[in-house]
């Protein structure tokens, strides 16, 4: 059951085959038996019981909600939660308990889905990991997945398993890590620079990143407001879209979200294929992009072309620029937006009170981490007022030429871009700690976050394995508002590709008999 | 037929710079003195705590130093991807609110309604001991 799509499982509960309370109780045992991974910061247990019994009422009485009653999901922490604590993996918010709801859990809640947990991040969503929170790394589930363990065991070095795992990818490892092991069917993640589709490419699941403005960022905690969107994690594209629809449209608390009548929307079924033109940006193809990667993006534009579409390469000149350009913004915005926390109203204080100025600076080095710190630092450089001129207003004239060259791009006949996610597969904890946290986000970002600057919408895709046993993601983007048609194509992909279902035994059946002691308990309330 | 292109210019640029360097480029660097580091920790109120994060500083404006060779001339500064639209704004009736207690919940220090903060003066102690003095004469 839990392997089935949102629709499936929808039909289920409908007919009775299977009820709310069932898959909460599948799902919170669940993750407890995946507690390794670290996805969960905090688990809601008793909440989502709860929202299960009126779910289980309402299916009774034939008056379910939608595709999303009783349906286990879960958030990324840096989303507000009424009455669970939201922390953003972070010191500064650690036992903050948000009054309110942000719009896009409202709106989840409102529909009838259960909410298991908020999930684990990298501090502030500043990363591209999910290994710099203060609750630690998230840990990929494909470490544990037979079909990497069996390729390790073939060219095993004797080393110890359990320290070779790979990260998730970042920031919202943790929500990916939870829709990739089962444990929810959708999760909702954020993306400033590739948050969703990073960890998405790395976990094998589809990550999807809305049009800027369609979706209200009300009640996610800022980070970069002009890139910033709710992302949604889900294991097929079709889900994603279910979600999207319920989550679009504009929010009177969200000024930045469009005020066009948004509807939730089915996928048709692409049937002719030769009205469909793929553009290839060929500043996309780097000589840091794996061997692996390369091919596998040139087969799936191989395929697109074999069924008919038209498919060209196209040029974005300014590529090479984004990313520094995007660093100087997303760093200016951050020193903006972290000025907030000064421990006056919420989040942490430090003890002593000997003047306004050096209370603020103590709480905010005991709340922030180095990443946060280094940010914020380095955007208070950038709009000093002999720099303003020289960095910020200079990247956002980069920002126009960058979003400039999509809209060129688009105009000129292509309908959707095909390009990697990532530069590789997911790299071991151990390999990806060497470099610092700058200068990873500067290098795994590279695809991903030129999309946050235009504003258009992007989803990642998993394809296939690669020779290690481990998901390869590639990454559509659309035109902006054009959600629908994105998710067209990446559907039709997805149903040809037949990515391969993620084997997780071995990590379940290490904790079966907390399982059975579950289901004895579950029976004997029955 | 459009791979072969893309890979014969990917083989003609093998070789070539790698992406990211990951030492600073010399060239155009500003060296981050003390006067800066202190100037930034008073805006920023954050500190840098230590060397290392001084290096890293220098590494990011190294980085940031590569937008030079854009050329903007006659470019105007995007600053929302929305620039095109109107903001919504609503209209200005109260619909929401008497929340006091709530918002007050979540602070460490408070009394009856008000958020308390220390005392905003930065002085160097010496002034405080001044000043405490001359009212103690009075």
């Amino acid at each position: 059951m839990l392997g089935r799509t949102l629709r499936e499982v929808s039909e289920a509960l409908k007919q009775g085959l299977v009820t709310p309370t069932e898959l909460c109780q599948r799902c919170l045992s669940l993750i407890k038996k995946t507690k390794i991974l670290n996805a969960y910061i905090t688990v809601s247990e008793e909440a989502a019981l709860k929202q299960a019994e009126e779910s289980e009422k309402r299916y009774k009485k034939g008056q379910s909600l939608g595709d999303l009653d009783g349906i286990p999901v879960a958030v990324k922490d840096n989303f507000s939660t009424a009455g669970i604590e939201t922390t953003c993996a972070s010191n500064m918010l650690k036992g903050y308990v948000p009054p309110y709801n942000a719009t896009v859990v409202q709106k989840l809640l409102d529909q009838g889905a259960l909410l298991m947990g908020k999930t684990n991040l990298d501090e502030f969503a500043m990363g591209s990991g999910s290994t710099d929170g203060i609750f630690g790394p998230v840990k990929n589930p494909w470490s544990y997945s037979k079909q990497y363990r069996e390729k390790r065991k073939q060219k095993s070095h004797g080393e110890n398993e359990n320290s070779h795992w790979l990260i998730t990818g970042g920031s919202s490892g943790g929500s990916a890590a939870a829709v990739s092991a089962f444990t929810c069917f959708a999760a909702l993640g954020s993306d400033t620079g590739g948050s969703t589709r990073n960890p998405a490419a790395h976990c094998g699941v589809v990550g999807l990143k809305p049009s800027y403005g369609l979706v209200s960022r009300h009640g996610l905690i800022p980070l970069v407001n002009s890139m910033d969107v709710p992302g949604i994690l889900t294991r097929c594209v079709d889900d994603a879209a279910i979600v999207l629809g319920i989550l679009a449209g504009h929010d009177p608390k969200d000024s930045t979200t469009i005020q066009d009548p948004v509807k939730p929307f089915t996928l048709p079924s692409l049937t002719d294929m030769s009205k469909l033109c793929i553009g290839i940006p060929k500043e996309y193809l780097t000589p840091e992009l794996s061997s692996e990667v390369q091919s596998l993006w040139s087969k799936a534009a191989n395929l697109f072309e074999s069924e008919g579409a038209k498919v060209i390469e196209v040029s974005l000149p300014h590529t090479s620029y984004s990313i520094v350009c995007y660093h100087v913004l997303c760093t200016s915005e951050v020193a903006s937006n972290m000025a907030r926390f000064d421990g006056l109203e919420y989040g942490h204080r430090c003890d002593t009170d000997v003047s306004t100025e050096a209370m603020y600076a103590a709480t905010r080095r005991e709340g922030f981490n180095d990443v946060v710190r280094g940010r914020i630092l380095s955007g208070n450089f950038f709009l000093l007022k002999e720099n303003y001129e020289n960095y910020f207003v200079k990247a956002q004239k980069v920002r126009r030429l960058i979003a400039r060259d999509f809209v060129n791009v688009f105009n000129s006949g292509v309908d959707v871009l095909l390009t990697p996610t990532t530069l590789s597969e997911a790299v071991p904890h151990t390999e990806f700690i060497r470099e610092d946290n700058r200068t990873r986000s500067a290098q795994d970002d590279l695809f991903t976050q030129a999309v946050n600057m235009a504003g258009l919408p992007a989803v990642s895709v998993p394809m296939a394995l690669s020779s290690q046993g481990l998901p390869i993601g590639l990454q559509f983007i659309g035109r902006a508002f054009c959600d629908q048609q994105l998710l067209t194509v990446a559907k039709w992909f997805e149903k040809q590709v037949q990515f391969p279902v993620i084997q997780l035994q071995e990590l379940m059946d290490d904790c079966s008999s907390v399982f059975e002691n579950e289901k004895l308990a579950f029976a004997s309330l029955k | 037929m459009w791979t072969r292109a893309l890979w014969l210019g990917l083989r003609a640029s093998a070789g070539g710079r790698r992406g990211f360097p990951s030492k600073a480029d010399p060239q155009g660097s500003r060296r981050v003195t003390a006067e800066l580091i202190e100037h930034l920790e008073r805006l920023a109120l954050v500190d840098f705590g230590s060397q290392e994060a001084v290096a890293r500083l220098e590494k990011a404006i190294a980085f940031a130093d590569r937008l030079r060779a854009v050329d903007t001339d006659g470019v105007e500064p995007m600053e929302s991807v929305l620039e095109d639209r109107c903001l919504y704004l609503r209209s200005d009736n109260v619909v929401e609110g008497n929340c006091a207690e709530e918002l007050l919940q979540n602070s460490h220090r408070v009394v009856e309604e008000y958020f308390v903060a220390p005392p905003g003066m930065c002085c160097p102690t010496w002034l405080n001991r001044l000043s405490h003095s001359k009212l103690r004469m009075q």
